[in-house]
């Protein structure tokens, strides 16, 4: 029987458009200009390392910091600087940008040194060679991944769990990673055993990827602490709570982390990015990304490079066949609508939407009619109705009485309502207003 | 590459199919066996007593919302719902006032003024019906079986057995309940009919099994325990399948508006109806207690959506 979570939803996948497409590398050309915002992960911004004029090479530390939650910025090609200055990015915000011009030779910098094996490594050395390759949580949050992977003594981890599972109608990244380097993914997932010692690794795959399982148990035939951990296909299985209480029946407590419940849960890519970083010496440069939606002329998997801007990655895939109605970074349930194409490839971005208005339309909100969907498919367990109620309302106490901060934001409400409420969408908002009311 | 007019707007940005339309729709097909039943044992007088009772429903909505200046919602068929469900509740022969009356009161007295579709507090159907009962009790008492070649006026099934602690049912009896024939209100006659329609609304995610399945079940539990006239003295099938309990259980108590909106919370209202209608039925003054037992728990149901909720995730038991 595979794993499964506590209610959820069933979205329509949409994921026949780019399931079956290789990976395909796209190598932006000569004199494209590439952005590197230098706050791509969760904590501290980096400054930047390099000056305007300057030359620099391809895997190069361009921006860094001295604070322990940040991740340093490396420049994906050869080539100048040739400005620094607040860049928009995909989520909406403007962060302070490195602009370097590609001089398309690619010509490595000398930090880059395959090495053969990591058994000499300590658990030190391999921390230091994630923090310094600027390896992130690639997954969406972009939380740093050596913090992640330095537990305080006090919490004893039993669990890593690398997670495949890509609930997101549309995206089929992980998918093909899984498929094509199942291989390298169990050699990363090794790694990070090493630093999480005593610790059993977990790849869970959702059941609609049969490929990806296959290979996957291949690879992993052989090694006695990692195995496959099949799950039922059902959005939001990919949310790190849920795959936990699938997977080990264990719960992260509320407002706590996943490490509070013993586990350790890394995305795909990021393993594969461990991967890189530990044998080939190579820093986090690029990302794997789905472009898909019924507006673009090519729809596949593309390994692009970290800071090409979105309009050049659409040119070279063969740009776009209609215009489209909306344009999502991220996955349709969860991603973030932009307004400028201008944005570039950072370390989160895991997919691209060119959505047509029929796959888009957005329908007339009606009244509740109290049929309880809401609450039969909320994940959190909670009464998402109640809390639109109180949003409405503006009845901040309320909001807070009826569990509101527990929401994880996963759409699952909006998505299942026949009157179309917006409840996901009025949730979050009032949500992050009560976060930010906290952190002051 | 210029992109005008893209639309930025809070994820999701797909949403699923199911509409309201498509539920009221679904409830819709779910009555017309009971609905084609009612017309064929019934008669005609049947027919138009839906007919008004459905009308009147569609225009006392349409009519409400005109005058108060909202947008009209008679297309969300709701209304419709209301206009059969509260035919099912009557007898066959009425004069054509009695259901454009109840009609107009369980629309605009019950539902509208307390704010339309999803915010009223009780059935509509129902308290039109305890509105009628109470207000013209000749007419809502009126057991005319029609279609046997000597109309006769009698009774119905559970009045028979509330006076007769003699009574045996036979296995015509069984086979009247489930496939027509009896005295009774029209959309009373058929128990296969209507189990059919609930079927195909819980096979359809309409309605949730919970409150049917907890509601004839508790009722059967009861009914077998207190008995009618000693304890484990009743027929517990014949109580299950006469009277409105199969109407109630799947088209009344499941009422979105009027039930819990938890799943614990509906079978507590599946459990509340099923006791109260036993003792209604068993001890109370009227021979039947399905529609009051309804009504009551309608009352209940704020409350127990206070009380009663899901766990939330990562709070309470079994933590790390």
């Amino acid at each position: 029987m595979p794993f499964t979570f506590k209610r959820g939803i069933h979205p329509n996948e949409q994921k026949q458009y780019t399931e079956n497409v290789p990976i395909k590398v796209l190598l932006p050309g000569v004199k494209n200009e590439m952005v590197f915002p230098l706050l791509q992960h969760l904590g501290a911004p980096c400054k930047p390392l390099v000056e305007i004029g300057q030359k620099v090479l391809l895997g190069e530390k361009i921006g860094d910091s001295d604070a322990f939650m940040s991740a340093p910025v490396h420049s994906s090609v050869s080539g100048t600087v040739k400005d620094i200055r607040p860049h928009l990015t995909a989520i909406g915000t403007i962060v302070n940008s490195i602009i370097i011009e590609n001089d398309g030779e690619y010509s490595e910098h000398e930090s880059i040194k395959p090495r053969n094996s990591f058994d000499d490594l300590s658990r030190e050395d391999i921390l230091s060679i994630i923090r310094e390759a600027g390896i992130v949580g690639l997954g969406g949050a972009g939380f740093p991944t050596h913090v992640k992977l330095s537990p305080p003594p006090d919490k004893k981890i039993d669990t890593v769990i690398v997670n495949g599972s890509e609930c997101e109608p549309y995206l089929t990244t992980d998918n093909r990673v899984m498929l094509e380097e199942s291989d390298q993914l169990v050699l990363g997932l090794r790694i990070i055993l090493k630093v999480i010692q005593n610790a059993r690794g977990f790849i869970a795959i959702e059941d609609n990827k049969p490929e990806a399982i296959e290979a996957v148990r291949k690879s992993c035939a052989n090694v006695p602490n990692i195995r496959v951990a099949v799950l039922k296909t059902k959005y939001p299985q990919g949310s790190e709570k849920q795959l936990i209480s699938a997977i080990k029946r264990r719960e992260v407590p509320s407002g706590g982390l996943p490490l509070d419940a013993g586990c350790i849960v890394n995305n795909v890519d990021t393993v594969i990015a461990v991967h890189r970083a530990v044998f080939r010496g190579r820093p986090l440069m690029r990302k794997v990304v789905t472009l898909t939606g019924g507006a673009i002329e090519n729809p596949g998997n593309y390994k692009a490079r970290i800071g090409t801007k979105l309009s050049d990655l659409v040119e070279m895939t063969g740009g776009l066949k209609h215009s489209p109605a909306k344009i999502v970074v991220g996955g349709p349930m969860m991603g973030v609508a932009i307004f400028d194409i201008n944005v570039p490839v950072v370390k989160t971005t895991s997919g691209v939407l060119f959505l047509t208005e029929s796959e888009t339309r957005i329908p007339p909100e009606k009244n509740c009619i109290r049929c309880g969907q809401c609450v039969e498919h909320c994940p959190s367990g909670l009464i998402p109705i109640e809390l639109n109620t109180d949003v409405l309302r503006e009845s901040s106490g309320m909001f807070l009485e009826h569990n509101g901060l527990d929401c994880i934001e996963c759409g699952s409400c909006s998505y299942i309502c026949p009157a179309k409420r917006r409840l996901s969408e009025s949730i979050r908002t009032r949500r992050r207003v009560e976060l930010a009311k906290r952190r002051k | 590459m210029k992109h005008q007019m893209l639309t930025v707007s809070s994820p999701p940005h797909i949403y699923g199919t199911d509409t309201v339309v498509r539920r009221m729709g679904d409830v819709i097909i779910a009555l017309s066996p009971a609905c084609a039943l009612g017309v064929y044992y019934y008669g005609i007088s049947a027919f138009f007593t839906m007919g008004m009772s459905v009308l009147s429903a569609v225009l006392a909505e349409f009519l409400f919302q005109k005058v108060a200046g909202k947008k009209v919602t008679v297309n969300d068929l709701s209304a419709v719902i209301t206009g059969i469900l509260l035919a099912f509740n009557l007898p066959p022969e009425v004069p054509l006032w009695l259901p454009a009356v109840g009609s107009f009161f369980a629309i605009i007295a019950v539902k509208q003024l307390f704010g339309g579709l999803g915010s009223n507090f009780v059935n509509p159907a129902l308290a039109a019906r305890a509105f009628l009962l109470a207000s013209f009790p000749m007419h809502m008492t009126n057991w005319t079986f029609l279609t046997t070649p000597d109309a006769v006026t009698s009774a119905t099934q559970l009045a028979v057995i509330k006076g007769n602690p003699e009574f045996v049912p036979q296995m015509a009896d069984y086979s009247a309940l489930l496939f027509g024939k009896i005295g009774g209100c029209i959309g009373e006659t058929s128990a296969a009919a209507l189990i059919a329609g609930g079927v195909y609304l819980i096979y359809r995610n309409v309605i949730n099994w919970r409150v049917p399945v907890f509601y004839i079940g508790s009722f059967a539990v009861f009914a077998f325990v207190l008995g009618r006239e000693s304890y484990f003295s009743a027929y517990v099938l014949y109580e299950v399948l006469s009277g409105g309990l199969m109407l109630g259980a799947f088209f009344m108590a499941t009422d979105y508006a009027t039930t819990p909106i938890t799943l614990n919370g509906k079978i507590i209202m599946g459990i509340g109806c099923g006791l109260l209608t036993v003792i209604i039925r068993f001890y109370g003054g009227y021979p039947e207690g399905v529609s009051y037992a309804i009504l009551i728990m309608n009352i209940f149901v704020p409350l127990i959506d206070k009380y009663v909720r899901p766990r939330v995730y990562g709070k309470g038991r079994r933590m790390a």
